[in-house]
């Protein structure tokens, strides 16, 4: 058991930075026009949808809205011994020539997005993909950085941040959580 | 949540967690199969032997497809031309593949239990695409998927296969997979195409198609084997089309939407009418589409159970 450090982003600050993002998106792609929205499965998809709908009601449009299962395209698959269970991407709209935002959680080590940007690119050919987080705790291991960013938090690799969505937990709200102590 | 056995080598006695598994991992990979790029990675580095000791078409390129769109290395086996034909024992066969360092094995062979036999002597997965008259079970769970694809569910319905249930690894499978899943099921035929003692396997007999259609939700409708002295079995073949041939008139009458599936190749009016086949209930091509996500979901699975 992890006991809570700290709460990094209660209930209203998070519907404020779900309302940035969604306004840094529309600044840096003047308008919704191009962009269609993609979220990582599970929490990713829930924050895509939330940040798509702020877009649209700041824009009067409708997005297209997709959502991506990474777990074929993991780069530890094989070693694992528990697999993963497939909840499978659905993405029902062409990305040739779109502008894609990718939407996740937590950027940590960067081998998620990874994942995430081979699978894109075997769906079709974006014109752009931007990544947009909600929370970057920093440890990277691979070259990767979010266009968009909720908050940055640093963290120590032995700790863990819990992003809980309405949709699943109940509530909204990013909590950081102290290292699992030993039994 | 992993598969509880690193083989399949048949349905009988497997849980309806697993099946369940496969079926729903199954979905996942019929998604993947309508992408521009049909391929994801998650089998790069693995070797794959299907080591086919008795003839197969469809079902051979079915796996070597999900197996290459798996990103897995394929290696083809037939028995006819190989050291088989030398003389050489299964054992050895199937040890000298493996020393070339191969993870699963795809076997069909004539022999019922062969897989079983193969698992005790090799450490890769094995796959069981058909032994003798026993089991075939990724055949069994392309049929269920697409049943389930169809009609929404397993549980509850009434199949019923049709034809030469006592020569049929299709129907055996089918018949453990559909019952496990909580489906009704049912045997029609001639009796001598019936095993005497079928009853215990959970089915219910019936010798005459047009009393069964009427509670029928999905039929099984397994092709007559020419090529297997079908003569002994029934007088011509016409008169097996007038007894148990699946025609819209009879289906017209049953007054009920019948889905049909047939696990190829069909003899076109003989098993099944042409306009039967390609009417709109008719799944068979689903079917084979459906085969290549199923097996590619047990290739999966099995491949994280090393």
């Amino acid at each position: 058991m992890r006991k809570l450090k700290a709460q990094i982003i209660d209930e209203a600050g998070f519907e404020r930075t779900i309302t940035r993002l969604a306004h840094e998106i529309l600044e840096k792609n003047k308008g919704a026009e191009s962009i269609v929205i993609v979220g990582i499965r599970t929490r990713g998809e829930f924050l895509a949808r939330r940040i798509a709908r702020k877009i649209e009601e700041v824009e009067g449009v409708t997005l297209k809205i997709g959502s991506l299962d990474i777990t074929l395209y993991r780069d530890d698959l094989l070693g694992k011994l528990e697999q993963p269970q497939l909840k499978g991407t659905d993405i029902l709209f062409d990305l040739n020539d779109r502008n894609v935002i990718l939407i996740d959680d937590v950027l940590y080590t960067g081998r998620t997005i990874r994942a995430a940007l081979d699978e894109l690119i075997d769906l079709g050919r974006p014109k752009t993909i931007q990544l947009a987080v909600l929370v970057d705790r920093g440890h990277r291991q691979l070259p990767i950085r979010a266009d968009y960013v909720g908050k940055n938090v640093p963290t120590s690799s032995s700790e863990s941040i819990r992003v809980h969505v309405r949709e699943v937990d109940g509530e909204d709200s990013v909590l950081l959580m102290h290292p699992e102590l030993p039994e | 949540m992993p598969l509880t056995s690193k083989h399949l080598l048949g349905l009988d006695g497997m849980s309806r967690d697993d099946m369940k598994l496969i079926l729903d991992t199954a979905v996942s990979f019929r998604e993947v199969l309508e992408r521009p790029i049909k391929k994801v990675p998650p089998l790069q580095g693995k070797t794959v032997a299907n080591m086919f000791f008795e003839n197969s078409t469809r079902t051979r390129l079915s796996f070597e497809l999900a197996e290459r769109r798996l990103s897995a290395d394929v290696l083809g086996f037939q028995a006819t031309g190989s050291s088989v034909s030398k003389g050489e024992t299964l054992k050895d066969t199937a040890r000298n593949i493996e020393a070339m360092k191969v993870d699963m094995v795809v076997m069909r062979h004539s022999a019922a239990g062969a897989p079983h036999y193969l698992v005790r002597v090799i450490d890769a997965n094995v796959i069981n695409a058909g032994d003798g008259g026993h089991e075939h079970p990724t055949q069994a769970l392309l049929d269920m998927y697409t049943i389930r694809e169809k009609l929404g569910r397993l549980e509850g319905l009434h199949v019923c296969i049709v034809g030469d249930i006592a020569h049929s690894r299709v129907a055996r499978s089918n018949i453990y997979g559909l019952r496990t899943m909580g489906a009704r099921v049912s045997v029609c035929g001639p009796a001598t195409m019936i095993p005497r003692d079928i009853g215990k396997l959970g089915v219910d007999v019936y010798h005459h198609i047009d009393d069964v259609l009427p509670t029928v939700d999905a039929l099984n409708v397994l092709r007559i084997q020419m090529e297997r002295d079908a003569g002994r079995l029934f007088p011509t073949l016409r008169e097996y089309h007038n007894f148990y041939g699946v025609t819209r008139q009879r289906l017209e009458k049953a007054g009920r939407a019948i889905t049909i599936l047939h696990p190829g190749p069909i003899n076109r009016d003989v098993e099944i009418s042409a306009d039967v086949a390609d009417s709109e209930h008719s799944v068979i091509l689903q079917q084979v589409l459906n085969g290549v996500a199923v097996r590619m979901a047990v290739l999966y699975l099995l491949s994280s159970r090393n």
